[in-house]
């Protein structure tokens, strides 16, 4: 490599930077794959991003790559390295959804997006750190430790894709898939100081991620810039035969949106997100982002969403119970750790009790509790009749707007063990973000301002469902209008 | 109505304001263990102490929605507008039986093997 493509240099690039190099022939993907895996080397000791990397495979992939690239073929991701959240089933590599009960699990397959990417011809560097099953909002529930975040090594990342966020953060990788349950993408992208997309559920198959809230999960990008998530969306979208739950509609031109004009754009202010309690350096930001859209051009539309103090007591009960009814598979005989009992009842109980983390049981535990006999009514139905109040609020609302503006999280990262013995504290970090969840709306988290202390402000624009473009659209226009990306955390 | 019963403090990290609700949810040592039986969780005496205590303060929070008339909402499960989503009647490639056996603890000759479900005393 020459000095002209240091390592520095070539680990700073996102994508579609990264492509624009391949394709003039400035470096090879061997070279990328190479300055990426040296700097995950040289740095994730202190974050612990990566659960593990995979160097030999991601080597080999990048030199097919080059002599793909050597035949003629100029694919906007081929030879791109990118790292993935050990939710998602990689063939014949570890996967563990940070947890012990799946300790030493090599999937048979990989999950479609997976499969999508590695046939776009990128490279997969290596899995990055998630809560356990994804159940958590700072990463901290990991069963092989937390991640740190790169702009303060004593805070969270966010989770629970904590890991992916602080692996493209931290340059360790241009662009990284997260997934998505209730803001599992978008909070670690806010926290981190980049861009996370939640598409529309049933946008990108779940076919091959380790099942957590089925009616909930989405797989999305996590990237250093906006257009780097169309481009990576593009590539992993689309109807799937194997996922039941895919829309049948084809992926567009995500890339196209990107005008960078957000004139005439109608953008809803929701009234009741701007309560007491958001630190007030997260208000600040976000409406100066607010004026910032404005002055573009874009109409400034205040909303109601009424029942928005409804989302996250509603969330826990359905995420709960559908983590309770997912998670019965982990019973020590077909995969994962196996403890012996007396009888097979003893066998399932000392297995999952052995291998579950704490997190992980309070979560079936109260999903278990939620469906069971005398409760199913009060408890399970009625959350998911106020789901359907939440989503008649949204689908009201987006009679009139575009998009909804409002912070990503309430405030920036927290320090690592402050909320971690009281997890009604945790869940309540996700009371802007789990919305589109419940509603299947898609959502994007893009850097807008900095608290005093140097750490990341996120500001959340969400969409109607397959609404992807305007979030884009919107984002993207705020994105070249400010400068918030080019400021790294130093490490 | 609903409103006036729901704190506007919602998500601020203090939850002390949950214990002026009307409705405070108290789970006992049994009743989680309970719980625990039907998620088949062997827990510690202390876990239970500990879930008890949390998983109470959590559905206390989560009474709020109890106080939302939902005589007339139906449910919504799933947000899809898809029903009976259907494939071809047709065979595809599968796992081979090693692959589908390989991460077992215990497989024999390409099965699982378990411990027997129904004891053979003929109780």
């Amino acid at each position: 490599m020459g000095g002209q493509n240091s390592t520095e240099q070539l680990t700073s690039l996102g994508v579609a930077e990264a492509g624009a190099g391949l394709a003039a022939g400035r470096f090879t993907s061997v070279d990328l794959t190479q300055a990426f895996l040296e700097r995950i080397e040289r740095v994730d000791g202190s974050l612990h991003a990566f659960l593990r990397t995979t160097p030999a495979e991601a080597l080999e992939a990048a030199s097919e790559a080059d002599r793909a690239r050597a035949d003629g073929d100029s694919r906007p991701l081929l030879g791109i390295p990118l790292a993935i959240k050990d939710v998602l089933m990689t063939a014949g590599i570890e996967t563990t959804a940070g947890s012990r009960i799946l300790e030493g699990f090599v999937p048979p397959y990989s999950a479609t997006a997976v499969k999508k990417l590695k046939a776009a011809g990128t490279v997969i560097l290596g899995k990055t750190n998630t809560d356990e099953f994804a159940m958590g909002s700072s990463t901290e529930n990991s069963g092989y430790g937390p991640t740190r975040n790169p702009w303060d090594l004593e805070r969270v990342p966010g989770g629970s894709s904590g890991g992916s966020a602080a692996a493209v953060a931290a340059d360790e990788a241009p662009a990284a898939l997260g997934t998505d349950t209730g803001g599992s993408v978008r909070q670690p992208a806010a926290f981190c100081g980049i861009v996370g997309l939640k598409p529309s559920y049933g946008r990108v198959s779940r076919y091959g991620l380790i099942a957590y809230g089925s009616s909930l999960d989405q797989i999305g990008p996590i990237t250093k810039t906006v257009a780097d998530a169309a481009l990576l969306l593009e590539a992993v979208a689309g109807v799937d035969p194997q996922d039941s739950t895919t829309l049948p509609v084809d992926a567009p031109d995500f890339s196209a949106a990107l005008t960078g004009e957000a004139a005439g754009m109608r953008i809803g202010i929701p009234h009741e997100y701007f309560v007491e309690g958001i630190q007030p350096e997260v208000e600040a930001a976000v409406r100066a982002a607010i004026e910032q859209f404005a002055s573009l051009g874009a109409e400034i539309v205040p909303i109601h969403l009424p029942n928005t103090e409804l989302a996250l007591p509603v969330y826990y009960l359905v995420v709960t119970a559908e983590a309770s009814a997912n998670l019965a598979r982990y019973d020590g005989i077909r995969f994962g750790l196996s403890v012996d009992g007396e009888t097979i009842f003893d066998h399932f109980r000392q297995t999952r009790g052995a291998g579950f983390g704490s997190e992980v049981k309070r979560r079936i535990m109260l999903g278990a509790y939620a469906l069971s006999a005398g409760y199913y009514d009060a408890y399970y139905l009625k959350a998911q009749q106020v789901r359907t109040l939440i989503k008649q609020d949204f689908d009201r609302a987006f009679t009139d707007v575009d998009v909804i503006l409002s912070p990503t999280s309430p405030t920036t990262a927290f320090r690592i063990g402050e909320k971690v013995d009281d997890p009604l504290a945790m869940i309540l970090t996700d009371i802007f973000t789990t919305g589109a969840n419940l509603a299947g709306l898609c959502g994007i988290s893009i850097p807008c301002g900095f608290d005093a202390g140097g750490l990341p402000i996120g500001l959340q624009l969400l969409g109607p469902s397959l609404g992807e473009e305007r979030i884009l659209r919107a984002a993207y226009a705020y994105e070249q209008s400010t400068d918030w990306r080019l400021r790294r955390p130093e490490l | 109505m609903r409103r006036g019963l729901v704190p506007r403090r919602f998500f601020v990290a203090d939850t002390n304001f949950i214990q002026s609700r009307e409705v405070v949810v108290k789970l006992t040592k049994d009743e989680v263990r309970h719980v625990a039986e039907l998620a088949k969780l062997q827990l510690s005496d202390a876990e239970l102490e500990e879930y008890a205590g949390q998983l109470g303060q959590i559905l206390t929070y989560a009474q709020q929605i109890q106080s939302v008339d939902t005589s007339a909402v139906p449910p919504t499960p799933q947000v899809l507008p898809l029903s009976n989503v259907l494939a071809e009647d047709a065979s595809q490639a599968s796992l081979s039986n090693d692959q589908a056996v390989d991460n077992a603890p215990d497989a024999d000759d390409g099965y699982f093997r378990v411990i027997a479900v129904f004891d053979d005393s003929g109780a």
